[in-house]
C-alpha cells in the first residue's frame, strides 16, 4: 500500500476558521476538500503538505447550485455529481453537464468538488475549460475579505493560481446562460485525463454567432482560451467552413506537449476536430443551424 | 442442517465463495494481523542500470520505530543475496554489485508501521554510478552493448538463449515452392497481469519451534515451499505456506519475489512476524511482466490459400534476470510451438533468441499457458496478412486450412497431440451468432457513408493443462496435481487440493465434480486449498491447469471413494459387490431397484458398520499425471468502428465461441470468458508497459497503466460447442486463458480490416487513439 508522509490535520468549522487556519499554518498547509487529486499525490509522495485543513464540514456554507438574478452560482463544495444532477445545469448550461459526464468516474465525481478542480490549477482539469468558455467569475475569500477573479486570470501556470496562501475559493458565478454550449473530449479510457478537450459557449442573434467562448483543456501548461478562434466566429453565420476555420485557429493557439496520450501534432489535430464538433452541437442547442 | 439446494456437475450454481467476498469477509494476506507484527518497505533503484558504490543506512536506523535495515551485503553473509528463478537463472534478492532495472530491490526496512518504514526509505543514502542502459531488446546484442549480467562468470554478451524447433529444411522447401509467401513483423508489447491484490507476505518465524509460517500471495504454495526449503536451508517440514484468499493472480503470483525472501529473513533475524505488502507501483514496476516479443510471422501457401509452411522468428526480452515461467528448461519460449494452432500445416519452424535488458525480470504466463498468446497472435495476424495478399475472405482462408474433425486426435507437425475438437462447427456457430452476411452488408453501407468499420477474426487452439509430468516440470518437480477426499459419517465431504484459486471459483467447481461423481449435493462438499500443512502436494493454479489436472484428480479420487463405498453398500444390502451398480445417485442391487443405498447412508456405515476386512472411514487421495495436455478451441469475431477524427476505436461487438470440452459450471465458464475478453481487448487497445531511453518506467500506476473498464467493454456474445476431451476423465479442457489468447488478434484484425481500404496491412498493439490517428492521417484519411 502506498502511504503518505507525515502531516498535521485540522478541521475547519467555518470558512472564517479555514482562513485563520491557513494563516496560522502558512504556505505549506493545504485545504482538503474532495481529496481526489491531493491525496493520490500525497500517497505517491509527489505532494508533502505539512498540514491538511479539512473543510468537509463546510457543506452547509459552500455546497449549493442555484440561480440568483439570472446568474448561476456554484458553491466550492458542490460535488461533480451535484453538477451532473442539477436540472438548471442540464437545461441551461449543458456544457457543464457534458463535461461532468466525462470527468473521471462516479467514485471521483461523488467526492471531487468544483472548488477543488479550480484551485488545483491542473491544466488537464475539465471544469476550468468549461468555465472559461462560459466566462465565469471565481469568488475567493481571504484574510482581507472577498474578491472576484475572472476565470481567465485564475491560473498562472501548471498547478499555479493567483490565490494567496490564505485564500479559499468559495464559489463560481456565471452571469448569464449562453443560448448554446457544449463540451467535447477525447480520452484514452474512462477515468483517464483528457488527451484534449474543448468547451464552447455562444449566443445566436439574427442568425449570427455572438459572444463565442472557447476553453481548451489539456493542450497547454494551463487552461487556455482560443481568443483568435472566438474572433473568427463573432458575427458570422454558422456553417461548417466557419467551424473548420475556427478549429484551425484554435489548434494554432493551443500549446500541447507530447506525452503518453500522443504527439503534439495529434493533439493539435484533436483541437481542430473537437472545436468543430463542439460548435456543431452548441449551435444546434442554440436553435441555430449550420 | 440440510440445505434445500442440491447442485451437481453441469449446474449454473452460484459460487459458494461469493458469500464471503460480497460481504467483505474475504481473508487476504493484508488482512493477516499477528501479535507483535512488524511492517516493511523496500528501497528500490531509481536507475535502470548503475553500479552501487556504497549504501549508508545509519540515518534510517536512527529513525524511531525502525527495527532493521537489511541490505544485499547482509543477505550475502547468509548466502541469500541471490536466488534461483523459475528459468534456472539467478536473481538478486537485494542488489549488491549493481542495479539492473528501475525499481530493483536495494534495501529492506522493518519498522513499527508502514508509515515509518516508508519514511525510513528516504533516509537511506545510496551512492549510485549510472551505467549505459539497454531498453530496446533489438540493441541488446549489438557490438559494444553494456553487459548487464557481468555477475555471471564469463558472460560477455546479453544473450540468454538461442533456440529453435520444427523442421527448418522442410519449411524452407515449402517456402521455395510456394506460389505465395507473406511475411509480417510485429511486436507484442510488454504488459502486466496487474492483479487487483498486489503481492505480499507475512513471515512468522517461531523461535521456540523453529517453524516458519509464511502467509503468502502464492498461486503455487507447495512448489514455493519446496523452493524456499532448497534456497533457505530450512527443513521443508518446518516451513508452512498459507495462501489465503487471493485477489487475482493471472501468472503474477507464480514467481518468488525478493519481498517474500526479505520478509522471511527479517522474521528469522528479529523473531517477530514481518509483513511485506507491495504498493501498486511496486507491483507494476518490479514483478513479472508478460510478452515483450518482437516476432516475424511468415506463411507459404498455394494461390488458392492452402498453407504449405509457417515460419516464426522471435526476439524475446526477458528483462534483467531470466525469470521466465516455463514448464522445464526445454521450453525457453514456453508453448510457443503451438503456433500452427488449429490449422493443418505440413511444415513449420520457429527460431528464438532471448536477451537481457535493463527492465523488470520475467516474463511470465499472464493469463496464457506459457506464451500461447504470442503464438496465436503471430499466427492469426499473419493469416490475415495472407488473406489480404490473396484477396481472400479471412473466414474461408481459415476454414480451408482447419484441422478436420475426422483428423482427431490430430498430431501437429510440431508434435502436439490434440484431444479432439470440431473447428468447423465452432466457426459456424460464431458466424451464426454474428450474422456474418448481414455484418458484411452493414460494413459495405458504412463504407459508403464514410464510416470506418472493421470485422476481425481469430480462430485458435490453446494448449493448457500441463503436465504430463514427463514433459513438464518446475524446478524438477513434475507437473501432476492432487486431490484428497474424505466423507464424514453424515455424508458431508472435505476435498483438499494441490491447486490454489485466485478467484476462479474452485470451491464451487470442484465441489460440483465430487457431487457429480458421488450423488451428494455440491453444497455438502467443502473445498480446502492453499495450506501446505493441510493439503496434498500439488503444483498450483496457472496456465489453465486446475480443471484439466486437478479436476481430473478430483474425479478419480471420487471414483476411488465410490469403489470403497460400493463394498460397504454391498455389505449393507447383503449383496455381493459384483451385484452392485451405481445409478449416478446411489448404489443399488442389479435387478432390484428397491434395494439401494445413497452415499450419505454408505458414509454413515463406513464409520459404524464396515464389513470384515475393510478399514473404517471413507477417504482417498489421488495424484494425477495427465497423459497429454488439453487443447481448447475458440472462434472469435470482433466488430469495431473507428472515429476518423480522433482515432478512437470502439469495440461494437465481440462474439466468442469456445470449446473447452464439458462445462462443469457454465456460469463460471462465462464469467471467466468475460474477464479474459476484457483482459485481451485491453491488451489490444491500451495496456502497455513502456520505458524511456534512460530506462524509466512510464506506467507505474493505474493512471498510466490503463486497463479496460466496463465502459469500454461491449456486451459480450458468447457461444459454445462441446466436444469432450478424449483423455480427461470428465471430458473437460480448461478455459480461463482462451479469451486472453484469442481476443487480441481478433481486435487488431478488426482494426486493420477497417483501415484496409486505405492500404493498412498491420498495426502494432496497443491500438491507442494516437496510433490509429497516425495510421489514418498517414494514409490520407481526413477527419
Amino acid at each position: 500500500m502506498q502511504v503518505p508522509a507525515r502531516f498535521d490535520y485540522e478541521v475547519a468549522a467555518s470558512v472564517e476558521e479555514a482562513i485563520r487556519l491557513l494563516e496560522r499554518h502558512g504556505p505549506e498547509a493545504r485545504l482538503l476538500a474532495g481529496g481526489h487529486s491531493l491525496i493520490p499525490m500525497m500517497k505517491l509522495r509527489l505532494a508533502f503538505p505539512e498540514t491538511l485543513i479539512d473543510i468537509h464540514e463546510l457543506d452547509g456554507e459552500l455546497r449549493y447550485i442555484r440561480e440568483e438574478d439570472g446568474a448561476l452560482e456554484i458553491g466550492a463544495l458542490a460535488r461533480h455529481q451535484d453538477v451532473l444532477d442539477s436540472e438548471v445545469v442540464r437545461e441551461r448550461y449543458p456544457i457543464l453537464w457534458d463535461a461532468e459526464t466525462m470527468i473521471a468516474d462516479p467514485l471521483v465525481r461523488n467526492m471531487g468538488t468544483v472548488g477543488g478542480s479550480l484551485a488545483h490549477g491542473d491544466p488537464a482539469e475539465d471544469l476550468p475549460a468549461a468555465f472559461m468558455a462560459l466566462g465565469c467569475e471565481v469568488v475567493a475569500r481571504g484574510p482581507g475579505g472577498e474578491r472576484t477573479i475572472p476565470i481567465d486570470e485564475l491560473q498562472t501556470g501548471p498547478f499555479e493560481t493567483v490565490l494567496d496562501p490564505a485564500e479559499i475559493i468559495v464559489g463560481a458565478r456565471i452571469l448569464r446562460a449562453p443560448q448554446g454550449s457544449a463540451y467535447t473530449k477525447v480520452k484514452r479510457r474512462t477515468g483517464d485525463y483528457a488527451s484534449a478537450a474543448i468547451g464552447v459557449a455562444l449566443n445566436i442573434s439574427d442568425g449570427e454567432i455572438r459572444d463565442a467562448g472557447i476553453g481548451m483543456c489539456a493542450v497547454g501548461g494551463q487552461t487556455l482560451r482560443a481568443r483568435g478562434a472566438e474572433e473568427i466566429l463573432e458575427g458570422q453565420r454558422p456553417n461548417m467552413e466557419l467551424y473548420k476555420r475556427a478549429g484551425e485557429r484554435a489548434a494554432e493557439e493551443s500549446e500541447p506537449s507530447e506525452d503518453a496520450r500522443g504527439p503534439v501534432e495529434y493533439k493539435r489535430d484533436l483541437v481542430k476536430v473537437l472545436v468543430v464538433r463542439a460548435l456543431e452541437k452548441a449551435v444546434e442547442r442554440a436553435g441555430g443551424g449550420a | 442442517m440440510e440445505t434445500d439446494s442440491r447442485h451437481t456437475m453441469g449446474d449454473r450454481m452460484l459460487r459458494k465463495e461469493d458469500g464471503r467476498f460480497i460481504r467483505g469477509k474475504g481473508n487476504y494476506v493484508d488482512d493477516v494481523r499477528l501479535p507483535s507484527m512488524l511492517h516493511s518497505a523496500i528501497l528500490r533503484s531509481p536507475f535502470a542500470h548503475a553500479r552501487i558504490n556504497n549504501i549508508d543506512t545509519s540515518a534510517a536506523l536512527e529513525l524511531e520505530g525502525v527495527h532493521a535495515v537489511i541490505t544485499g551485503e547482509d543477505l550475502a553473509a547468509q548466502g541469500l543475496a541471490w536466488m534461483p528463478t523459475l528459468a534456472g537463472d539467478t536473481q538478486a534478492v537485494l542488489a549488491t554489485d549493481k542495479v539492473r532495472f528501475q525499481g530493483q530491490e536495494v534495501a529492506f526496512v522493518v519498522a513499527d508501521d508502514k508509515y515509518v518504514a516508508q519514511d525510513a526509505l528516504e533516509l537511506i543514502d545510496v551512492d549510485y554510478e549510472p551505467l549505459e542502459v539497454i531498453v530496446d531488446s533489438r540493441k541488446a546484442l549489438e557490438e559494444g552493448a553494456p553487459i548487464i549480467r557481468d555477475d555471471k562468470e564469463g558472460k560477455e554478451d546479453n544473450r540468454i538463449f538461442s533456440w529453435d524447433a520444427g523442421d527448418k529444411e522442410a519449411t524452407q522447401r515449402a517456402f521455395e515452392r510456394a506460389e505465395v509467401t507473406v511475411s509480417q513483423d510485429m511486436f507484442y508489447p510488454r504488459c502486466h497481469p496487474a492483479p487487483m491484490e498486489t503481492c505480499g507476505a507475512v513471515a512468522d518465524y517461531d523461535v521456540s519451534t523453529g517453524k516458519m509460517t509464511l502467509h503468502m500471495t502464492s498461486q503455487a504454495p507447495h512448489a514455493h515451499r519446496t523452493l524456499f526449503a532448497m534456497v533457505s536451508g530450512l527443513p521443508e517440514h518446518q516451513i508452512r505456506i498459507i495462501s489465503p484468499d487471493i485477489g487475482g493472480g493471472f501468472g503474477n503470483k507464480v514467481p518468488i519475489y525478493p519481498g517474500y525472501v526479505c520478509a522471511a529473513v527479517a522474521s528469522l533475524i528479529l523473531g517477530q512476524p514481518v509483513k511485506w505488502m507491495e504498493s501498486r507501483s511496486d507491483n507494476l514496476m518490479s514483478t513479472s511482466f508478460a510478452r515483450d516479443y518482437h516476432m516475424t510471422g511468415e506463411i507459404a501457401a498455394t494461390s488458392d490459400g492452402e498453407i504449405l509452411g509457417v515460419r516464426s522468428t522471435i526476439l524475446a526480452d526477458h528483462g534483467a534476470f531470466d525469470a521466465h515461467a516455463q514448464p522445464g528448461e526445454q521450453y525457453p519460449t514456453g508453448f510457443f510451438p503451438i503456433f500452427t494452432s488449429c490449422y493443418d500445416v505440413p511444415a513449420a519452424y520457429a527460431a528464438a533468441t532471448g536477451v537481457y535488458s535493463n527492465k523488470a525480470p520475467g516474463g511470465i504466463a499472464y493469463r496464457c499457458s506459457f506464451r500461447v498468446t504470442e503464438a496465436i497472435y503471430l499466427m492469426e495476424r499473419t493469416m490475415d496478412v495472407l488473406a489480404d495478399e490473396l484477396e481472400m475472405d479471412p473466414v474461408e482462408l481459415r476454414r480451408k486450412n482447419f484441422v478436420k474433425k475426422e483428423q482427431m486426435p490430430y498430431v501437429s507437425v510440431m508434435g502436439w497431440e490434440y484431444d479432439g475438437g470440431d473447428y468447423d462447427a465452432g466457426l459456424d456457430e460464431a458466424l451464426r451468432i454474428a450474422g456474418y452476411e448481414e455484418l458484411l452488408e452493414e460494413q459495405k453501407k458504412a463504407r459508403e457513408e464514410g464510416r470506418i468499420m472493421g470485422i476481425g477474426f481469430s480462430t485458435f487452439t490453446e494448449i493448457v493443462g500441463a503436465g504430463p509430468g514427463k514433459k513438464c516440470h518446475i524446478a524438477g518437480i513434475e507437473m501432476f496435481d492432487s486431490a484428497e477426499l474424505r466423507l464424514h459419517p453424515t455424508g458431508k465431504a472435505i476435498l483438499k487440493l494441490g491447486v490454489k484459486s485466485q478467484g476462479q471459483g474452485h470451491e464451487t467447481t470442484f465441489a460440483q465434480i465430487v457431487a457429480g461423481e458421488l450423488g451428494i449435493p455440491a453444497e455438502n462438499v467443502e473445498v480446502r486449498e492453499g495450506d501446505t500443512d493441510n493439503t496434498p502436494f500439488g503444483l498450483g493454479t496457472y496456465a489453465s491447469r486446475s480443471t484439466p489436472v486437478c479436476g481430473a484428480a478430483t474425479a478419480i479420487v471420487s471414483r476411488k471413494v465410490r469403489e470403497k463405498g460400493k463394498k460397504i453398500a454391498a455389505h449393507m444390502l447383503e449383496a455381493s459387490a459384483e451385484d452392485m451398480e451405481w445409478t449416478g445417485e446411489r448404489f443399488q442391487v442389479k435387478g432390484s431397484p428397491d434395494r439401494g443405498a445413497t452415499m450419505e447412508e454408505v458414509s454413515f456405515a463406513a464409520y459404524t458398520n464396515v464389513p470384515d476386512g475393510e478399514e473404517a472411514g471413507l477417504e482417498g487421495v489421488t495424484y494425477y499425471d495427465p497423459p497429454e495436455m488439453t487443447y481448447p478451441f475458440g472462434a472469435y469475431i470482433c466488430v469495431v468502428e473507428i472515429d476518423r477524427g480522433t482515432g478512437q476505436v470502439e469495440v461494437k461487438r465481440f462474439i466468442a465461441v469456445d470449446d473447452c470440452g464439458v462445462r462443469i459450471n457454465p456460469m463460471i465458464v462465462e464469467g471467466q470468458m468475460h474477464g479474459g475478453l476484457a483482459s485481451g481487448i485491453g491488451t489490444a487497445l491500451m495496456e502497455v508497459i513502456e520505458f524511456d531511453e534512460e530506462g524509466n518506467h512510464l506506467n507505474s500506476s493505474f493512471m498510466d497503466y490503463l486497463m479496460l473498464t466496463s465502459m469500454e467493454a461491449p456486451s459480450y456474445e458468447l457461444g459454445e460447442i462441446v466436444t469432450p476431451s478424449t483423455h480427461h476423465p470428465l471430458g473437460a479442457r480448461g478455459v480461463a486463458e482462451s479469451p486472453t489468447v484469442g481476443s487480441p488478434p481478433a481486435v487488431v484484425n478488426a482494426v486493420v480490416d477497417a483501415l484496409s481500404p486505405y492500404g493498412v496491412r498491420h498495426l502494432d498493439m496497443p491500438l491507442t487513439p494516437a496510433r490509429v490517428w497516425a495510421a489514418l492521417r498517414e494514409n490520407g484519411v481526413d477527419a
